[in-house]
């Protein structure tokens, strides 16, 4: 009913490809825009802010640009991490080098860096390919953080061996560092993570984005119609490291404020690979998706652990009782069987963990730590198993059973 | 410069052979544990083309569980014995509640997978025996834990008697393992089904016994991967960077190769040694162990795109 495309006629092949070919879409699209634009700095508070929407925007364009390398050029690489930190240190050396640096073209330039390091580690693609490849790219992720600990020049030899944002000013107003707003690092994220989704959109669309497709879904094939693979995957490689190493850039001068080199290490690779995967293989939507969910879950976590209190507790019961009910109506909608005795299992995990917090059983942060771990985990595996093709293959059934809502073909 | 690098460490090796031999004795005790962890991935991927990533973290959580079962008042043997128990737990409910479902899935699916399970076990194994390090149990299984010293060259060697027993240990699981890769029938039903799928399953080969079983053995190989090296370093998560170790042996020795992983371990534990003391402590502040065999392998790979052992890739269109 609200996806109803009668009336929307398409009279040429242009406007049958164009970016939305259903009005509803770019109203959605409407509707996200004010939220993030309008809705949300003029709400957010502070703790949302740091937690909540300047993480999920950084992760998201992180996944995003390793979702141009795994999901649409069918590259595996496990070494984003370090190259988000190539952007990072890139960053830091310009702004301390040429404080006169406007701080937004610092960080969008500090993306070139990281293309370039992403292609030269991308060149043994040409013969090594899959699980070699992804090995491969450890190899860089290894390397790279073993580097930014032991090339001092990169820290400005300070003694901690980390890097620390300084106070950057824009226009009179502070951007970056320890006086800065979080609204304003918010809205520069924003910008830029805008900004890139919008070129990774067109990329992906266009002439570029076709080679990429055909290069991954078989190499050889590509070749032989004339595509350069050369080229193709190096340009994913480049374009890919830009994304990922702008996103590093946001993630120390935007929301971290300092990093030590571990910071950038294996498990900042996984974490932006999980998004990638659980939101949905060649997909630029299923980034944010993903990253809300996994940005996102530890936090309702802990904040439901977190609480002691009667009242807030059941509270906590509540919104994992309805993210229960909400994958449960997903998994309705994906029609798989096997789903039900998952989220069965859930939720009487959630009432058991509901019901020892109501009993005033007292948990310590620390193992509070331990079970988020476990049950990200679980909830990797429960996802993959319910929709290999992530959260953003979900939306789009729903979306088409919308469209021919009521009737069921 | 070039003297630094060309001349003046081999320089080094022959004025203190026995100090190179040293070096050379600690890079065959952990290639060895490499090697081993390496076997437990090799026997996975060619049975069901799964790369394991979670073979590294079943070393820790054996270890653990061997720990913590024992800290609970059981007797060392008896734990041992439970502690497999538990890996043939886990086996099984990896194969139930994990790979059924999602036979037949791209293989970066199965791939995330496990390192869902990687996070699954981490996390649960802090929850159940706590997140601090802890001590193997070496004494109480009667590990000798004294040392040898030779006098090479009027020199000094050191073998510790725990590393000896880790050599012969591993040794005979390997040569154990072997055997029974190609002499039992359970064994041989593994290779067919590592050589064809749907040739071994028309001869009526379970798929899920196989996979059960195979991931019991990787479960074995890791408890003793487990006791050997937390003997050595102490019981904790931070043991699973030797999970990583594993991969560049992969690349090495090529995912679908016994004898590479083997070899493949061996080599990237002495060489890595090797260059740790005499380039990478001189001229790159050390701490070189973390990359070198990742970087070694990539070039190796340059030449030999399936590694030194791997089946030859041949591509269709």
């Amino acid at each position: 009913m609200l996806y109803r495309t009668a009336g929307q006629f398409k009279t040429s092949y242009v406007a049958d490809q164009a970016l939305f070919t259903v009005k509803q879409d770019a109203f959605l699209l409407g509707i996200i825009l004010l939220l993030g634009w309008v809705v949300f700095p003029l709400t957010a508070s502070e703790f949302t802010f740091q937690t909540l929407l300047i993480p999920i925007l950084i992760y998201a364009l992180a996944a995003m640009g390793l979702n141009i390398l795994t999901g649409f050029a069918g590259q595996l690489s496990l070494g984003t991490g370090a190259f988000m930190g190539v952007g990072a240190y890139a960053c830091y050396k310009m702004v301390t080098l040429f404080p006169w640096m406007n701080p937004i073209i610092a960080i969008l330039l500090s993306g070139v860096f990281s293309a370039g390091i992403g292609v030269a580690f991308g060149v043994p693609s040409l013969r090594i390919k899959g699980f070699y490849l992804a090995i491969a790219t450890l190899a860089a992720q290894f390397f790279l953080v073993w580097l930014f600990e032991k090339w001092s020049w990169l820290y400005n030899y300070n003694a901690s061996g980390a890097i620390q944002v300084p106070n950057l000013e824009m226009f009179g107003v502070f951007v970056s560092g320890p006086q800065a707003a979080s609204v304003t690092e918010y809205y520069i994220v924003l910008f830029v993570v805008t900004l890139l989704t919008l070129l990774c959109i067109n990329l992906t669309r266009g002439n570029l984005g076709r080679t990429w497709k055909a290069t991954r879904d078989m190499d050889i094939a590509a070749e032989l119609i004339g595509i350069n693979l050369m080229k193709s995957k190096l340009t994913a490689f480049a374009v890919s490291s830009y994304v990922v190493g702008v996103a590093g850039a946001l993630y120390v001068f935007m929301w971290k404020g300092a990093a030590e080199p571990n910071v950038f290490d294996i498990p900042l690779s996984f974490q932006v690979l999980f998004i990638a995967i659980i939101g949905g293989l060649g997909s630029i939507m299923g980034n944010y998706l993903g990253a809300i969910l996994i940005v996102g879950l530890p936090v309702v976590l802990n904040v439901v652990a977190g609480t002691q209190v009667f009242q807030m507790s059941a509270l906590g019961a509540a919104v994992l009782v309805a993210l229960v009910a909400a994958v449960a109506f997903l998994g309705w909608v994906a029609r798989n069987g096997w789903t039900i005795g998952a989220v069965a299992g859930f939720a009487v995990l959630t009432l058991i963990y509901g019901y020892a917090q109501t009993q005033g059983f007292r948990i310590d942060s620390a193992l509070i730590e331990h079970i988020n771990v476990m049950i990200i985990g679980a909830l990797i595996i429960f996802f993959l198993i319910i929709e290999p093709h992530g959260l953003n293959q979900l939306w789009r059934l729903i979306r088409e059973k919308l469209i021919i809502w009521p009737f069921p073909h | 410069m070039l003297n630094d690098i060309f001349i003046a460490p081999f320089a080094d090796m022959i004025s203190a052979p026995d100090f190179l031999m040293q070096v050379l004795w600690e890079g065959l005790v952990s290639g060895i544990l490499y090697a081993l962890i390496a076997l437990g991935f090799v026997l996975i991927f060619r049975s069901s083309r799964i790369f394991n990533f979670a073979q590294g973290i079943m070393v820790v959580f054996a270890a653990l569980t061997l720990v913590g079962l024992f800290a609970m008042g059981i007797p060392a043997w008896i734990s041992v014995g439970l502690t497999l128990g538990v890996m043939f737990v886990l086996a099984v409910a990896i194969e139930r509640v994990v790979l059924r479902p999602l036979v037949g899935q791209p293989d970066i699916i199965l791939f995330m997978a496990t390192i869902g399970i990687t996070l699954f076990l981490i996390g649960f194994g802090e929850t159940i025996f706590g997140g601090e390090n802890k001590v193997m149990i070496t004494e109480e299984l009667g590990i000798p834990t004294g040392d040898t010293v030779l006098e090479p060259f009027n020199g000094l060697l050191i073998l510790q008697h725990l590393d000896i027993t880790v050599v012969v240990v591993a040794t005979l699981l390997v040569l154990g393992l072997l055997a029974f890769l190609n002499y039992t029938q359970m064994g041989r039903a593994i290779r067919a089904l590592g050589d064809d799928h749907q040739a071994a399953l028309s001869v009526g080969i379970s798929l899920q016994t196989i996979w059960v079983l195979v991931w019991f053995i990787a479960g074995i190989i890791a408890l003793v991967t487990g006791i050997a090296w937390g003997a050595r370093a102490g019981v904790s998560f931070a043991l699973e960077v030797i999970a990583y170790k594993a991969l560049p042996v992969l690349m090495l020795g090529g995912l679908e190769s016994i004898t590479g992983a083997i070899v493949g371990g061996l080599m990237i534990g002495i060489l890595e040694k090797l260059f740790e003391i005499y380039w990478g402590q001189p001229l790159l502040g050390g701490n070189t162990e973390t990359w070198f065999a990742f970087v070694l392998a990539l070039v190796v790979l340059l030449f030999r795109p399936q590694g030194l052992f791997g089946e030859r890739i041949i591509e269709r269109v």
